[in-house]
């Protein structure tokens, strides 16, 4: 049962990103993203990570793909007026992007070696246990990561500003 | 319970949170004139039965009967879109209310309530930050500067006031120190209403939800003076209905938000000391829970018809610099409070 769930999930997902690049129009696109996010929200319930799931949606679904499509709708972005890009520069992006593919299986490829240091744990993503566990073990790194997001913000203000002094 | 019982119960469940919330919707159309007239020192509808009670059932037929427009220049898929995303995720939320405690049949327990995620809060603050995409691609699909402009003050206005609203939620949960809304519920019994121990949050919660709703006095998106009728000006018959509709399902979910975090949910104070008997309990639950959300509702109808709108600059000037400090103030408070009361652990 699961694992049909896993592999009808997983072919949404693959379709809907495949949708994102196919389709012309760019709100379309942000459209097709936003389901791409729910089906690896459905992967995440799956796993049993319920909290991930709903914060995938609410940061991601919610709050990121607003903004784009905000900023989207803002731009007007029209296939008329979209300037035609030379031929070098899609063959640059094509290599490049195929690099990162390479790069992204080879290291995956190794990946089924690790086992879980629980095996099994049913309630491994539930939200006591992943805040114990960010607060206990990965509090330095949690922290960190929090002055990273803090340093970003401060730097979006100050690009926003009109004249720094 | 086993498995038909459990399809059956939840399938009743479903149903019953799905006709009551679109009855309470549809009434609250009623409801909103009728007080809108007692405020202006009308009389308000009074011609389709008596004292206009038929008016909803009237004014459906007319919204059905209404010859449909779809913009030539607008992009058809997406102009259909935006209403049906309104309305789901205006429909999704009642899910995890409690809407009362629990029936006792047969010796079975049966709660009243479709289900109880242990991410609740998570689940409710998911859907309402979706629903922002049906007002969005509604605008922008119409192909009208007018419609762009409200979908744009839509979206920027709810990514905004998201922002305090999880802020004041995350206080709640300090104290609560769960995210079901079922446990939130049951832990008010008597007069232990969260808004005695979290009256800021209660406060930028309620003024968030008035934001998220898209009532008065922050209802920008569809200001009539500035933008004609804002995101749904192309819209008409049923279309412009779903709107319409998805906002006072949300009115109603919201009212019962407020009451199930912050003012006891389905508890009563004092009758359990005369009623004993769990089934009659759970009733006068829900009887309480909607004697409390009709409040809030004819709170968002007394609102609306009593102040006037936000400038837009003053609106974002609100959410920013106001509401987000003062619930990231409330955080602060209500951690120093734990900890010298000894309710950390």
């Amino acid at each position: 049962m699961i694992t049909y769930l896993f592999y009808f999930l997983s072919f949404l997902a693959i379709m809907f990103a495949l949708m994102v690049v196919l389709s012309k129009n760019p709100i379309h696109s942000v459209l097709y993203l936003v389901l791409t996010f729910f089906a690896i929200a459905g992967h995440y319930v799956l796993l049993n990570a319920q909290f991930l799931a709903a914060v995938h949606i609410i940061v991601y679904a919610g709050a990121i793909m607003v903004l784009f499509l905000f900023v989207i709708m803002l731009l007007n972005l029209n296939k008329e007026t979209e300037p035609h890009k030379s031929i070098w520069l899609k063959a640059s992006a094509a290599v490049a992007s195929g690099l990162l593919l390479l790069v992204l299986v080879g290291s995956l490829r190794n990946a089924e070696l690790i086992t879980a240091a629980n095996p099994y744990n049913p309630s491994i993503g539930l939200i006591e246990n992943l805040g114990q566990t960010l607060f206990h073990e990965f509090l330095l790194p949690f922290e960190v990561a929090s002055i990273l997001l803090l340093g970003a913000m401060v730097g979006a203000v100050m690009l926003g500003k009109k004249n720094i002094k | 319970m086993g498995l038909t019982d459990l399809l059956v119960y939840k399938g009743i469940m479903v149903l019953a949170v799905f006709a009551i919330t679109l009855l309470v919707a549809t009434y609250s159309t009623y409801a909103e004139r009728k007080i809108a007239a007692f405020l202006q020192d009308r009389i308000g509808p009074d011609r389709a039965g008596p004292f206009g009670i038929l008016q909803p059932l009237a004014d459906a037929v007319k919204m059905f009967m209404k010859e449909e427009m779809i913009p030539s220049v607008s992009n058809k898929t997406l102009f259909i879109l935006g209403p049906s995303v309104a309305m789901l995720t205006a429909c999704l939320t009642g899910v995890v209310i409690p809407w009362g405690s629990s029936l006792w049949i047969n010796g079975t327990e049966y709660p009243l309530q479709i289900t109880d995620l242990n991410i609740g809060i998570l689940y409710l603050f998911g859907v309402i930050s979706l629903g922002v995409y049906g007002i969005m691609i509604g605008g922008w699909s119409s192909n009208n500067k007018y419609s762009l402009l409200g979908g744009i003050r839509a979206s920027s206005q709810m990514i905004s006031y998201e922002v305090a609203m999880g802020l004041s939620i995350i206080a709640l949960v300090m104290t609560t120190g769960t995210l079901s809304l079922r446990d939130i519920a049951a832990q008010q019994y008597g007069w232990h209403w969260n808004v005695v121990y979290q009256p800021l949050g209660c406060l930028i919660f309620i003024i968030c939800a008035f934001a998220e709703t898209n009532r008065a006095p922050f209802d920008l998106p569809e200001c009539e003076t500035e933008l004609v009728g804002g995101y749904h000006t192309e819209y008409s018959s049923m279309k412009l209905g779903f709107f319409l509709f998805a906002e006072y399902i949300n009115m109603f979910i919201s009212s019962a938000v407020i009451s199930t975090f912050y003012f006891g949910g389905y508890n009563m104070p004092f009758v359990g000391r005369w009623v004993h008997d769990p089934n009659w309990l759970a009733v006068l639950g829900i009887v309480f829970l909607f004697v409390k959300i009709s409040f809030f509702i004819f709170f968002f109808m007394w609102v609306r018809w009593t102040l006037p709108r936000f400038r837009y600059d003053q609106l974002m000037n609100l959410g920013w610099k106001i509401l987000i400090p003062l619930s990231i103030f409330n955080i602060v408070i209500t951690g120093f409070v734990m900890y010298f009361t000894g309710h950390l652990n």
